[in-house]
C-alpha cells in the first residue's frame, strides 16, 4: 500500500474518531468522597448516563486528607476537573470568590432547595449561590439495640437518664460505655461537643446571637457543652487518648461498645459490618420536656469548574442533580446522608428514617463555628477541636478551655453591628 | 611565558545536565513560593508587604508560641534521632561487617525491611501496636510483669513526640546502617590485617582502626539526620493529622508548615505566613549545614585507599 | 583460646542482630498476617495466625480488581526506575565535577546543589503544576520523572562527592598519563570504584518515589499514568476504610521495593568486592 494511501486512511480514521468524539462529552467530577466509588459508578452515573447519552461522567475521588490542598493546587494551575464537589461554607466561598468556581444562581434546579439549605454555598449577602446542595448529616446516638435489651436499658432522653444507662452499663462490665477516642480530635468536637451542644445553647437562636455579638463562648449555654464532654471521661474504656476514629468504629461493630456518638453517614458505613440490632436516639436535653435541638448541617454540595470547556454540558448535569430523582437515588444508595431537595423523598433504610424523623420532634441547628466564624486566624473550628479534646483527656477544664476560645475569636472577629 | 590554561569542559559537561533539572524544576518554583513571604493578600490581590509576615511570626504570640513549640518539638525529634538511630546504626553496621559473620545478606535485609515500608503501614501497624484498643503492647507488658508502666503513650501530650520519635528511629535505622556499612567495606583488608597482626581485635579495633576512618560517613549521617528530621512532616502527619494532637504536642516544623500554608479543614491556606514559615525553617537548616559544611567536614582527615 | 572468645564474640553479635531482626520484622509481619485475614478477624486478635475461619483474600481481590493493578504497578516501576536511572547519572557527574576539580565556584555550586535537601520540594508544588500544564506534561510519567529526579539530585551529589573524594588521585593520575579522556576516568575508573555509595543512594532514592502519593496526585491522577500509591488510596475514604483491601495493598507493595532493594544490595557486595582487588 503506498504511503499516500496509507496516510489517506489514517487522516480519514482520525476524522471519523473526532466527529465521534464530539456527539460525547466526558466530564470528570472532583470530589473527597473514595467511600462514594462504588455507588457512583454502580448507581448514579449509570442512571444519569441513561437519560442522558451525550454526556459521560467520570467521578474521580482524592485523598480525603488532602482534597482542600490538592483541589486548590490544580484550580490555581489550570488541571482541575470539570465538576467541583463542594466543601461547606468557606472553604468554597473563597473558590467562587477567586473566580474559581462558577456562579449557578440561575440554575433552575436551585427552586427545589430552601434559603437554609442553600446558606452553605450563597454569599454573605445572599445574592449569588455557587454550588447545588446535596446532602446534609444529622447527629445523635447509635446504639447496640441487644445490647440494651439485654441490660434492660431503654434509650435515654434527659441528661440524667443519659448518664444512668452510662453508669449502668459500666457497672455491668460486658460492654465499654462509649465508643469514642480523642486521638482523632475531631470525633471529640464534631460528635461530642456539636452533638449535645445545640441543646444547650439552643440551635440556631445562640448560633445567631454568637455572630451577632450578644452571646460570647464563656456564657453558661456555651460553657455547659464542655463540663457535659468533660463527664463523658470515665465512660470511654482504657486507654481513649490514643484510640482512633476507626479504632471507635470498630469497637463499636465488633459488639465491644454499647453507644457510639454518631454522625449519620455512619448508617451506611455499619450497616454491612454490624451483627447486632442498631437503634438510634437524639442528643438528651437537659429537663424533661425542653425543646430538642439537633444538629443537622448542611455537609456536602457540588458546583463547577469556571474554567471548565463544557459548561452547558456541565450546568445539565448539574439540573440534574438538584432534582428529585438524584435526591432518591443519592438518599437510598447513601442511608445516612439526606438530601436537601424540596421534592419528596422516600428513604427505605429504618435507621435512616430514625434520624430524619427527629426533624419533625426537634429543631435543626448547623455546626456553630462553620459560618463566618472560622474565617480568621487563629481558626475557631479547629480551635474548638482543640479543646473539645482536651477537655474530654482532662487536660483543660471547660471554662479555660472556653476562655480561650472566645480569646482566640475576639482576636479577629468583631461582630457586625 | 606561561601557557594559557585550556578550558576545561568537561567541568561544565559533567555538571551542566544535574544543573538543569534541578534548577528548572526545584529551585525557581520553590523560590518563587519563598518569595510569598514577602507579600501580603489583600482584597486587591497580593501587594508586597517587606518584612511584615516575619515580623507577625516572631511577634505576635499567635504566631510565635506555635512557632516555637514546633521548633522545640523539633529539636527534641532530632536529638532522640542522634542519640538513638545513628548510635544503633553504626552499631549494626559494625556487626555486620565483621569478616566471620554467617547469614549477613539475611539480617541486613531484613534489619533494612522497615525503611521499605510507607509511612501509611508505618503509622497504622505501630498505633495497632502501642495502642490499648486491640491490647498488644499491653499485653506483652502484662507478659512480663510490667503492666503498670503501660500508658496510651500516642495520646499523652508528655509522651507522643518522644513515642513518634522513637517510631521514626525504628523506620530508619536502616539508612545510617546501610551507610556506614558500605564505607565500613571499602576499607581495604590490608588495614584490618595489619591490626589484626598487631594484636588489635574486637572493640578496640573498631575504636582504634575503624571508626576514624568512617568519621566522615558518620559526619555525612549526622548531616542527613539534621536536615531530614528538621524537614520531617509525613510521619506525623499520618499519624496525628495534621493538627498534630494532642494538644499540638507533636508538632514539628513541617506540620506547622503544611497547616499554614495548604491550610486545614475550614483553615484556608495562607501561602504567605506559610512562604515566611518556609523561609525561617530553610534558614535554620541551612545555618545548620553551614556550621557543619565550615565547621566540622573541613577538619575531618579523609584517607585514601 | 582464640577461638573460644571467637566464639563468644560470635554468640554476642548474632545475638544483637537477632534481637534487632526481630524488633524490625515483627510489625511488618503483622501487616502482612492481617493482610490475609477477615475484617473482623483483623480486629478480634490482630496477632493471630490466618486459621481456615479467618482466612479471606477479600483485600487482594479488592486491589486487583481495582482499576487496572498491573497498570498502576508499571507506571510506578517505569518511574521509579528511570528516575533513578536520572538521580545516579546526573548525580554522579555532578558529584565527580565537584569533587575532582578545583575551580573558582567550586563551593557555591555545591552548596546550591545542596539547597535542595533543605526545603520540601512540595512547597513549590503550584509553580511545578503550572509548568507541568504549560509544558503539556500533565497526567504523564515524564513530570512525575522530572520532578523525583530534581528531587533526588541533591542528596544524591552530597552523598556521592563525598564518597568520590575517597577515591584515589594516583590512580586519577595514572589513568591521566595513560592519555585517558577526563570522561573516560569517569566512567571507566571512578564509577565502578563508587558503586557501594551509588548502590546506597539508589537505596534511599527509590523508597520515597515508590512511596509517594502527593505528585502522582497532583501531576498525574489520570487512570493511565495512575502509580500503584494513588491506585491503592481509594480505599482510604472519609468515613470508611476498607482495610482488607489497605492491607493487601501494603503487603503488596513491600515486594517489589525489597526485590530492589535486594538487586541493589548485591550491587554493593559486587562493587566492595571489586574494589578490594587491584
Amino acid at each position: 500500500m503506498s504511503r499516500t494511501v496509507l496516510a489517506a486512511i489514517l487522516a480519514t480514521t482520525a476524522l471519523a474518531g473526532a466527529v465521534q468524539a464530539q456527539d460525547a462529552v466526558t466530564l470528570t467530577i472532583e470530589s473527597w468522597r473514595n467511600d462514594d466509588l462504588g455507588i457512583w459508578n454502580d448507581t448514579i452515573i449509570p442512571a444519569f448516563e441513561a437519560s442522558h447519552p451525550n454526556i459521560n461522567l467520570e467521578f474521580a475521588p482524592t485523598a480525603p486528607a488532602e482534597y482542600n490542598a490538592v483541589l486548590n493546587s490544580k484550580l490555581q494551575a489550570g488541571s482541575a476537573g470539570d465538576i467541583i464537589t463542594c466543601r461547606p461554607f468557606d472553604a468554597s466561598l473563597e473558590l467562587f470568590n477567586n473566580g474559581q468556581l462558577a456562579d449557578l444562581t440561575d440554575l433552575g434546579a436551585m427552586a427545589n432547595f430552601s434559603d437554609v439549605a442553600k446558606s452553605a454555598w450563597t454569599t454573605d449577602e445572599g445574592a449569588s449561590t455557587f454550588c447545588v446542595p446535596m446532602a446534609s448529616v444529622i447527629h445523635g446516638f447509635i446504639y447496640n439495640k441487644t445490647a440494651f435489651d439485654e441490660l434492660g436499658l431503654t434509650e435515654p432522653t434527659t441528661e440524667e437518664e443519659f448518664f444512668a444507662v452510662l453508669d449502668a452499663l459500666k457497672e455491668d462490665g460486658t460492654y465499654i460505655p462509649m465508643a469514642m477516642g480523642t486521638n482523632d480530635q475531631w470525633e471529640a468536637a464534631t460528635m461530642g461537643y456539636q452533638n449535645i451542644g445545640p441543646n444547650y445553647w439552643k440551635g440556631e437562636e445562640g448560633r445567631a446571637a454568637l455572630i451577632a455579638g450578644t452571646q460570647k463562648l464563656t456564657d453558661p449555654e456555651w460553657v455547659a457543652p464542655f463540663e457535659q464532654l468533660a463527664r463523658w471521661k470515665d465512660y470511654l474504656g482504657d486507654g481513649f487518648e490514643a484510640q482512633t476514629y476507626p479504632d471507635s468504629q470498630n469497637l463499636f461493630t465488633l459488639g465491644r461498645a454499647a453507644i457510639f456518638p454518631a454522625g449519620s453517614w455512619e448508617i451506611s458505613v455499619f450497616n454491612p459490618q454490624v451483627d447486632f440490632e442498631m437503634g438510634a436516639f437524639p442528643p438528651p436535653v437537659q429537663n424533661a420536656g425542653d425543646t430538642c435541638y439537633i444538629s443537622d448541617h448542611t455537609d456536602i454540595g457540588i458546583g463547577m469548574n469556571a474554567a471548565t470547556e463544557h459548561a452547558d454540558e456541565a450546568r445539565e448535569f448539574l439540573e440534574w442533580v438538584g432534582s428529585t430523582e438524584f435526591a432518591n437515588l443519592y438518599g437510598n444508595a447513601l442511608p445516612g446522608f439526606f438530601p436537601l431537595s424540596n421534592g419528596e423523598v422516600t428513604l427505605e433504610d429504618p435507621l435512616a428514617q430514625e434520624f430524619i424523623s427527629w426533624r419533625d420532634q426537634c429543631e435543626s441547628t448547623i455546626r456553630s463555628t462553620y459560618a463566618i466564624l472560622s474565617r480568621g486566624t487563629p481558626n475557631l473550628e479547629n480551635e474548638t477541636w482543640n479543646a473539645s479534646a482536651n477537655v474530654i483527656n482532662g487536660t483543660e477544664a471547660p471554662a479555660d478551655a472556653a476562655t480561650r476560645l472566645q480569646e482566640g475569636l475576639d482576636a479577629w472577629y468583631t461582630p457586625a453591628q | 611565558m606561561a601557557a594559557r590554561r585550556p578550558i576545561r569542559w568537561h567541568i561544565a559537561v559533567f555538571l551542566a545536565p544535574a544543573v538543569l533539572v534541578y534548577t528548572a524544576i526545584m529551585i525557581v518554583p520553590l523560590f518563587g513560593t519563598l518569595n510569598l513571604s514577602l507579600y501580603g493578600a489583600t482584597d486587591d490581590g497580593p501587594r508586597f508587604v517587606g518584612l511584615a509576615n516575619f515580623r507577625a511570626l516572631f511577634g505576635n504570640p499567635m504566631w510565635s508560641d506555635a512557632f516555637w513549640n514546633a521548633l522545640g518539638n523539633n529539636v527534641w525529634f532530632f536529638v532522640i534521632h542522634m542519640l538513638v538511630q545513628n548510635p544503633i546504626g553504626v552499631l549494626l553496621a559494625a556487626i555486620l561487617s565483621s569478616p566471620r559473620l554467617r547469614f549477613r545478606a539475611f539480617y541486613r535485609t531484613a534489619i533494612f525491611v522497615p525503611t521499605i515500608l510507607s509511612f501509611v503501614a508505618v503509622a497504622w501497624v505501630w498505633r495497632l501496636i502501642l495502642g490499648n484498643t486491640w491490647g498488644i503492647a499491653p499485653m506483652f507488658l502484662d507478659s512480663l510483669g510490667l503492666k503498670s508502666l503501660y500508658a496510651p503513650w500516642l495520646g499523652k501530650e508528655e509522651y507522643a513526640l518522644t513515642t513518634l520519635a522513637l517510631i521514626s528511629v525504628w523506620q530508619f535505622v536502616g539508612i545510617p546502617m546501610m551507610l556506614i556499612y558500605a564505607a565500613l567495606l571499602s576499607i581495604p583488608d590490608e588495614v584490618l590485617e595489619a591490626a589484626e597482626m598487631d594484636g588489635i581485635t574486637g572493640w578496640s579495633r573498631f575504636r582504634r582502626v575503624q571508626l576514624p576512618l568512617i568519621l566522615p560517613s558518620i559526619g555525612i549521617i549526622s548531616i542527613l539526620t539534621f536536615v531530614g528530621n528538621f524537614n520531617a512532616f509525613d510521619l506525623i502527619y499520618v499519624a496525628q493529622g495534621a493538627l498534630a494532637g494532642p494538644d499540638f504536642s507533636t508538632d514539628i516544623l513541617g506540620t506547622f508548615l503544611y497547616r499554614t500554608f495548604f491550610g486545614f479543614q475550614l483553615q484556608l491556606g495562607d501561602p504567605n505566613m506559610g512562604a515566611a514559615i518556609a523561609t525561617a525553617m530553610f534558614l535554620i537548616i541551612l545555618t545548620g549545614v553551614c556550621l557543619y559544611l565550615f565547621g566540622v567536614q573541613r577538619r575531618l582527615r579523609r584517607y585514601q585507599f | 583460646m582464640r577461638t573460644r572468645s571467637h566464639l563468644g564474640r560470635g554468640l554476642a553479635a548474632h545475638a544483637v542482630l537477632l534481637t534487632y531482626t526481630l524488633i524490625a520484622l515483627f510489625p511488618a509481619s503483622v501487616i502482612i498476617i492481617n493482610s490475609f485475614k477477615s475484617r473482623r478477624a483483623i480486629f478480634r486478635e490482630p496477632l493471630a495466625l490466618p486459621t481456615p475461619e479467618t482466612w479471606d483474600l477479600v483485600g487482594y481481590i479488592a486491589v486487583l480488581e481495582n482499576g487496572d493493578f498491573f497498570g498502576y504497578f508499571l507506571n510506578s516501576l517505569i518511574v521509579t526506575v528511570a528516575s533513578l536511572a536520572g538521580v545516579l547519572l546526573f548525580g554522579a557527574m555532578a558529584g565527580f565535577a565537584l569533587s575532582e576539580y578545583r575551580f573558582r565556584g567550586n563551593t557555591l555550586t555545591g552548596l546550591y546543589l545542596a539547597l535542595g535537601i533543605m526545603i520540601p520540594i512540595r512547597l513549590g508544588t503550584v509553580a511545578i503544576l503550572q509548568l507541568m500544564v504549560s509544558a503539556g506534561l500533565v497526567n504523564t510519567l515524564t513530570a512525575l520523572v522530572l520532578v523525583y529526579t530534581a528531587q533526588g539530585l541533591p542528596l544524591a551529589v552530597f552523598i556521592l562527592s563525598e564518597f568520590m573524594r575517597n577515591v584515589s588521585d594516583d590512580l586519577k593520575n595514572a589513568g591521566r598519563m595513560d592519555g585517558l579522556s577526563e570522561y573516560a576516568i569517569f566512567f571507566r575508573l571512578v564509577l565502578p570504584l563508587v558503586r557501594p555509595a551509588m548502590a546506597t543512594v539508589a537505596v534511599f532514592t527509590m523508597i520515597p518515589i515508590w512511596n509517594d502519593l502527593w505528585f502522582p496526585l497532583i501531576l498525574a491522577p489520570s487512570e493511565d499514568t495512575k502509580t500503584i500509591t494513588l491506585g491503592t488510596q481509594v480505599f482510604i475514604g472519609q468515613f470508611e476504610t476498607n482495610w482488607n483491601a489497605v492491607l493487601a495493598a501494603l503487603s503488596l507493595s513491600i515486594l517489589p521495593v525489597l526485590v530492589l532493594y535486594l538487586i541493589f544490595s548485591r550491587q554493593l557486595i559486587r562493587g566492595i568486592t571489586a574494589g578490594a582487588v587491584k
